[in-house]
């Protein structure tokens, strides 16, 4: 508890959170370099998915590249692409590693999504005569759009979560207030880059559940349904 | 670009240091593998009673979900730093955290799979005076296995890839040579460690791939059961 106590020490003292290793510096790496993973391996997972759920094809290959994933060490790849040329290009390794991190879970996610749909639904929208294009979306996006959006604030947590190893290979980001305290053998500081990280991946979260509900396709459907 | 030389020159691929660190890459991947088996193990023997307690008391089952959830949103960096002062510099700080991150994986599809027991099978094997012990041990356990081991299976991959993590405390197997390797910009170390740990979680996952096809034969037979199934009804479709 007396970590806890030390952590709150720390998080309230102001001269923490100013300059080059202060928190607001910290934070504002580690959002961009999440925002920009977020929004790149959006852009090249859920089109590739959501094409590959309405052919109804590639299922193997959509979950087989989730297992995958999960067998990259982001830290070695990470590493790896440091020590290349692209490592002279500043945080260019860190965004790599992190969209190869967080490009599949998406991927794997939109496709389910996209193949739970039920059948019944998409045959009867085809009975009405409606186009592959109209079928998709009119049909499966909204239906498939929960799980999208399940995904991809799965997604979100864990790049944020993860994003804390680019201070492993000398880079910026929440991590540094981790490592720097483990350096320092200052618990408290430990503690405290955690309880950040923590609590941004939970805003980010929050922020995104609300983002899901105002992009909804179907919002205002069901109760005008009714 | 002779291969004494790739030391010299920094090659990423050279085959003399495959030779002159030979030592050091084995002992390296023996902690890797030790850690890894330790924490899935370890996560196994406490993923399972706790999903039989929230399977058995669904009040629990919320909490269990949420806290091993939870657990899985803590950076694993600051996981291995916060347990720091339980354990200090140890390879048990290592499979502690990892146990924990296992746990989320490991609980949800053993759940799963017992709740996907037919209720049916329940009945007929109580029905047959089976007692709450051998009921799990004989009906529930062998029809929640495939469930349980596809969960073993992720939790195996993923462990092997966050072991590396543990090179922040020098535990982390090969990550402590990925690590290292960064230090002193020798680029045939990180990438011979780097892939070398994605050899071993194929290797892992195809290991056990095979003891899952071993422990449930009857998965595999199943692919053929519809035709079956359909021969039966059409010749009673016939005979009717």
């Amino acid at each position: 508890m007396s970590a806890m106590a030390g952590a709150y020490d720390w998080l309230t003292t102001g001269a923490n959170w100013q300059g080059e290793k202060g928190v607001w510096h910290r934070l504002a790496e580690h959002l961009y370099f999440s925002g920009v993973t977020l929004l790149v391996s959006c852009l090249i997972a859920l089109p590739l998915a959501l094409w590959l759920g309405h052919i109804g094809k590639g299922g193997g290959l959509a979950v087989n590249v989730s297992n995958a994933g999960r067998a990259v060490p982001t830290l070695g790849v990470l590493v790896v692409l440091t020590l290349t040329p692209l490592g002279r290009h500043g945080d260019l390794p860190t965004f790599i590693a992190l969209v190869l991190f967080a490009v599949p879970p998406l991927l794997t996610n939109a496709y389910i999504g996209m193949r739970e749909v039920d059948r019944s639904v998409v045959e009867a929208a085809r009975g009405m005569g409606m186009s592959g294009g109209q079928v998709f979306r009119r049909v499966e996006l909204p239906l498939a759009y929960p799980m999208v959006m399940t995904g991809v604030r799965s997604a979100a947590v864990q790049v944020i979560a993860t994003a804390t190893l680019a201070a492993m290979a000398g880079k910026g980001g929440l991590g540094r207030i981790i490592t720097a305290g483990f350096n320092l053998q200052d618990t408290p500081q430990v503690v405290a880059g955690a309880v950040l990280v923590a609590v941004l991946a939970l805003l980010v979260e929050g922020v995104l559940v609300g983002v899901g509900r105002v992009l909804n396709p179907m919002r205002g459907r069901s109760a005008a349904a009714r | 670009m002779s291969s004494p030389n790739c030391m010299v020159t920094n090659e990423w691929v050279c085959g003399e240091y495959l030779r002159s660190r030979r030592q050091e890459l084995v002992d390296a991947v023996v902690q890797h593998i030790g850690i890894t088996a330790a924490a899935v193990v370890i996560g196994v023997l406490i993923a399972f009673p706790l999903a039989l307690l929230a399977r058995h008391r669904p009040a629990f089952a919320g909490p269990v979900l949420g806290l091993t959830t939870v657990l899985y949103t803590i950076p694993s960096l600051a996981m291995f730093s916060l347990l720091l002062p339980l354990f200090g510099l140890s390879a048990s700080l290592v499979v502690t955290g990892l146990v924990l991150y296992s746990l989320t994986i490991l609980v949800r599809n053993t759940l799963a799979g017992l709740q996907a027991v037919p209720e049916e099978a329940r009945e007929a094997a109580r029905g047959m005076g089976y007692g709450p012990v051998r009921l799990l041990w004989e009906v529930e356990l062998p029809l929640a296995l495939p469930a349980l081991l596809a969960g073993v299976r992720i939790a195996t991959v993923s462990t092997v890839a966050l072991t590396t993590v543990g090179a922040i405390i020098d535990y982390g197997g090969l990550g402590t040579l990925i690590l290292d390797g960064l230090d002193s910009d020798f680029k045939a170390q990180v990438l011979t460690a780097s892939v070398l740990c994605v050899l071993l979680a194929v290797a892992a996952d195809l290991l056990l791939l095979a003891l899952q096809r071993w422990l449930t034969p009857w998965t595999r037979a199943s692919s053929r059961a519809p035709r079956i199934r359909r021969r039966t009804t059409q010749k009673a479709a016939q005979t009717a």
